[in-house]
C-alpha cells in the first residue's frame, strides 16, 4: 500500500501554547483514517499545518512521496522553495494552501465556508478553477470553450453523484445544514484530490444525517478512489468507518490503532473521561 | 440555444439603435448641450465605475486609487497625441519639451481617417498599459493589506502620483502643473461632415465594459467572486490569492487608465489638479448607488450621477427669486403636498406593520412634517420672494443627503449585486403572475 500522507515531528507553537506537539502519523492509500481527541486537543491545528494554513514551528509533511511542508529551525534558516536540500541547509518549505490543493489535497471546514453569493453549481464550478489551464486572456475571450464545457459537465456529474442535482441552482447557503456539508464535500472533490481532509463533517447533524454521512463517506472513497483523513467527534461515525484512528490529547498523540484497539485503550478512556485521583 | 440567439439579436438591435440615436443627437441642431455633456461624461464615468466595481464589488478589494490611474492614462494619452508643431507652444515653460512625435498625427497623415482611429486606439491601449504597469508595481506591497488599510494605501499612492506628475523635472513630458491641450479629442472624429463626438465615447467605453463583463463571467471572474465571498475557502480550493488579487488590480487599473484617457479626450485638456481624491469619491459614490457587484447598476448610476451633478441639480446652486405672490403660493402648496405625502406614506407603512402609535418614528415624522409645513406657511406670509437655501454649494448638500438616504435605507444600491436583464426578467415574471396574461409589459427578453 502506498503511503499518501506522512507527518514527521510536527510541532505547532503559538507563543507559549503548544497546540501540536511532535506529532507523527501516516495515512496510506485508500484508507479512512480518523483523528479524534477532546476539545482543544489540536486536531484542527494539525489540519491547518497539513494544508499550509499555518507554517509549523518544526517538522515535516510529506504528501505522495514529496515533501510539501518543512521547517527545521535548528541551525541556519534558509528559504529554498524549489531547490534541493543538499544536506547543507536547513530547509523551510512553506507553500500557500492553494499550492497544496493543486498537489491533490482538498479539505472541508469545521464551520462551513461556502461562497455565499454563489449557487451550488457555481460553488462546485469555482473549485474547478485551480485545474483550469487557460490564462485570463483566453478565458476572457472564450477561447477555452471546450475546457469550460468539460468542467461544467464534470460538475454536473459530481452533483448528480452526490445527490445535489435538484438543488443545483439554489444559493448554497440557503440549503439545510446537511446538504451544505455535501456541497462542501462536492466542492472539495471538484479539485480532483487524492486525499480528502474532512474537518468534523458530522458537526451539527442529527443521528439520521450522521448515518447517511457515514455511508456517504465510504461511498465516495470507493467511487473516487480517495484516501480520507477526518476529524470527528461522533464516535459512532468514527468507529464505523475508520480503518485506523489516531487520538490526540493536549497536542500529543496518545494512541493509534484500529477502532477496537482504541475502544479498549486505557489512556484514551482516561483522556476522554478524566483520571480519578482518589485511588 | 434558440433563446440565446434571440437575446443576441435583441441586444444587437438595441446597440445599433442606441448608436443611431446618438449619431442623430450629435448632428441635430438645437439639442441641449447639457444632454450631450451628460451622455459623453456619463459614458466615460461608466467605464471608471465598472473598473472600480471589478475591484471593489467583484474581488472585494476596497481600493481608492482610481483617480491616480486615470491621471496616468490621461497624461500618457495626451503626451503621445499632441501634434508636433504645437508642442513648442504648449511646452513653452519647458523648452525642448514634448515627446517630439504624435502617434495619432503620424498615422492620420499616413492613412487618413482610419489612421486616426488606429492611432487613438493604440494610444488608449498604451494609456491603459502604463496604468496597469504601475498598478502591478504598487500592487506588490499594497495588496498584502486588507480592507481599510488597502483603501488608505491606494489613496495615498494616487495622491503621490498627482504630486509626481507636477514635479518640475518631469515637465518636458507632463508640462508640470500646466495644462496639456491640443491633442486628439472626440471632436476630431468625423465621417464626412457627420460629427461623432458622442458616439465615440460610447463605442470605446462600451467595448471596454463588454470586456470586463466577459472577464467577470469567465472562470477568472468566478475566482474573483470566490475571493470576495470567502478568502480562506478560496485559497483552500486552490485559488492563488496573491496572483488573482494582483490580476484584478492590474486589470481594473488598465481600464481606469483608458477611461482617464477618454476623459482627457472629452475635456480636450489635462491638468493634474482635476484628478483629486474627490474624483475617486465620485466614482465610489456611483458604484455604491448602482450596487456593489452590479455592472449594469454602475452604468445606470454613472449616467444618473453625471446627470444630477451637471444638469438636473444645477438649479440648486443658483439663487432664484420668484416673480410674484402667485408663483410663491404654488411653490408653497406643492412643497406642502410633498411633505404631507411623505408623512402620510410613512404613517401608512407604520400602520401596516402595526406599529402606529407613540413611538420614535411616528412622533419624529410628525414633528418634522409639522415643522416643514409651519415653515411653508411662514414662507407664504413673509414678504420675501427669494427661494430659501438655494445658493452656491447647496447642490453638494443635497447630494450628501441623497447619499445618506441611499446608505441608510437602500444599502444595496439600485440593483444590489444583480444585473439589469435579470431584474427586468423577474419584474416581467412578477407582472405576469400579478396581472395574468393580459399584461405583456416589462417582458424584457
Amino acid at each position: 500500500m502506498n503511503n499518501v500522507l506522512t507527518i514527521e515531528n510536527a510541532t505547532m507553537q503559538f507563543g507559549g501554547v503548544v497546540a501540536v506537539d511532535n506529532m507523527n502519523l501516516r495515512v496510506d492509500e485508500g484508507e479512512i483514517v480518523s483523528l479524534i481527541g477532546p476539545n482543544g486537543a489540536g486536531k484542527t491545528t494539525a489540519f491547518n499545518v497539513i494544508t499550509g494554513v499555518y507554517a509549523p514551528t518544526n517538522g515535516r509533511v510529506e504528501f505522495c512521496g514529496k515533501t510539501i511542508v518543512e521547517n527545521h529551525p535548528q541551525g541556519k534558516m534558509e528559504k529554498l522553495y524549489k531547490g534541493q536540500n543538499n544536506g547543507q541547509y536547513t530547509h523551510v518549505l512553506k507553500p500557500t494552501p492553494d499550492k497544496i490543493t493543486k498537489l491533490g489535497m482538498a479539505r472541508t471546514f469545521q464551520n462551513i465556508r461556502l461562497w455565499k453569493s454563489q449557487t451550488v453549481f457555481e460553488n462546485v464550478l469555482i473549485a474547478k478553477h485551480c485545474r483550469t489551464t487557460a490564462n485570463f486572456f483566453s478565458a476572457t475571450f472564450r477561447m477555452n470553450h471546450a475546457e469550460e464545457q468539460r468542467q461544467r459537465e464534470e460538475c454536473d456529474e459530481l452533483l448528480s453523484v452526490l445527490g445535489l442535482e435538484n438543488v443545483r441552482n439554489e444559493l448554497a447557503t440557503s440549503l439545510p445544514y446537511g446538504q451544505q456539508r455535501r456541497v462542501e464535500i462536492a466542492r472539495a472533490l471538484a479539485t480532483q484530490p487524492k486525499l480528502l481532509l474532512l474537518d468534523e463533517p458530522a458537526a451539527g447533524m442529527n443521528p439520521q444525517e450522521t448515518d447517511e454521512l457515514t455511508a456517504f463517506i465510504g461511498k465516495i472513497r470507493d467511487d473516487f478512489k480517495l484516501t480520507v483523513f477526518l476529524i470527528e467527534h461522533h464516535m459512532d461515525l468514527v468507529m464505523d468507518i475508520s480503518d485506523r484512528i489516531y487520538v490526540l490529547d493536549f497536542g500529543k498523540l496518545i494512541a493509534d490503532g484500529t477502532p477496537t484497539e482504541i475502544q479498549n485503550n486505557q489512556r484514551v478512556i482516561d483522556a476522554y473521561l478524566g483520571v480519578s485521583n482518589d485511588a | 440555444m434558440k433563446k440565446n440567439n434571440k437575446t443576441k439579436i435583441v441586444s444587437a438591435v438595441l446597440i445599433v439603435a442606441l448608436l443611431a440615436v446618438l449619431l442623430l443627437l450629435d448632428n441635430t441642431k438645437g439639442v441641449p448641450s447639457m444632454l450631450l455633456t451628460v451622455l459623453r461624461k456619463g459614458a466615460i464615468y461608466a467605464l471608471v465605475a465598472v473598473s472600480m466595481n471589478l475591484l471593489n464589488g467583484f474581488t472585494g478589494l476596497f481600493s481608492l486609487g482610481q483617480a491616480g490611474f486615470m491621471l496616468l492614462g490621461a497624461y500618457t494619452y495626451a503626451a503621445l497625441t499632441i501634434p508636433v508643431e504645437s508642442q513648442t507652444s504648449i511646452y513653452q515653460q519647458y523648452p525642448g519639451g514634448g515627446v517630439g512625435f504624435s502617434i495619432t498625427e503620424g498615422l492620420t497623415n499616413a492613412m487618413g481617417g482610419f489612421g486616426l482611429l488606429l492611432g487613438v486606439v493604440i494610444c488608449l491601449i498604451l494609456a491603459g498599459i502604463v496604468a496597469a504597469l504601475l498598478a502591478y508595481v504598487i500592487g506588490l506591497p499594497v495588496l498584502r493589506l486588507k480592507s481599510d488599510y488597502l483603501a488608505i494605501a491606494t489613496l495615498g499612492f494616487a495622491e503621490i502620483l498627482r504630486a509626481v506628475v507636477q514635479y518640475a523635472k518631469l515637465g518636458p513630458v507632463t508640462n508640470g502643473s500646466n495644462l496639456l491641450y491640443g491633442f486628439t479629442s472626440f471632436d476630431d472624429f468625423k465621417i464626412g461632415s457627420l460629427k461623432l463626438s458622442t458616439v465615440m465615447p460610447f463605442v470605446f467605453s462600451g467595448l471596454c465594459i463588454a470586456v470586463v463583463v466577459l472577464l467577470i463571467n469567465s472562470t477568472y471572474g468566478r475566482a474573483f467572486k470566490a475571493i470576495r465571498d470567502d478568502e480562506v475557502a478560496a485559497e483552500a480550493m486552490g485559488i492563488n490569492l496573491a496572483k488573482h488579487k494582483r490580476m484584478s488590480f492590474v486589470i481594473s487599473s488598465f481600464f481606469a487608465g483608458i477611461s482617464g484617457a477618454l476623459l482627457a479626450m472629452y475635456q480636450a485638456s489635462v491638468q493634474a489638479v482635476t484628478f483629486k481624491a474627490a474624483m475617486t469619491y465620485e466614482i465610489l459614490l456611483i458604484v455604491v448607488i448602482g450596487g456593489i457587484g452590479s455592472i449594469s447598476g454602475s452604468v445606470i448610476a454613472s449616467f444618473l450621477f453625471v446627470g444630477c451633478s451637471e444638469w438636473w441639480l444645477r438649479f440648486l446652486d443658483n439663487e432664484k427669486t420668484l416673480k410674484n405672490f402667485n408663483a410663491k403660493l404654488i411653490f408653497a402648496i406643492i412643497f406642502g403636498l410633498i411633505v404631507a405625502g411623505i408623512a402620510v406614506a410613512i404613517f401608512f407603512k407604520q400602520k401596516k406593520n402595526g406599529k402606529l402609535g407613540a413611538n420614535v418614528p411616528c412622533i419624529g415624522t410628525a414633528i418634522v412634517a409639522l415643522a416643514a409645513i409651519g415653515w411653508d406657511i411662514w414662507f407664504v406670509i413673509s414678504p420675501n420672494l427669494k427661494l430659501p437655501l438655494l445658493r452656491s454649494g447647496f447642490r453638494m448638500v443635497v447630494f450628501s443627503v441623497i447619499i445618506m438616504v441611499v446608505v441608510l435605507f437602500f444599502r444595496k444600491g439600485l440593483l444590489g449585486d444583480q444585473e439589469l436583464p435579470d431584474v427586468l426578467h423577474r419584474f416581467g415574471a412578477w407582472l405576469q403572475s400579478r396581472f395574468g396574461k393580459s399584461a405583456k409589459g416589462g417582458d424584457a427578453k
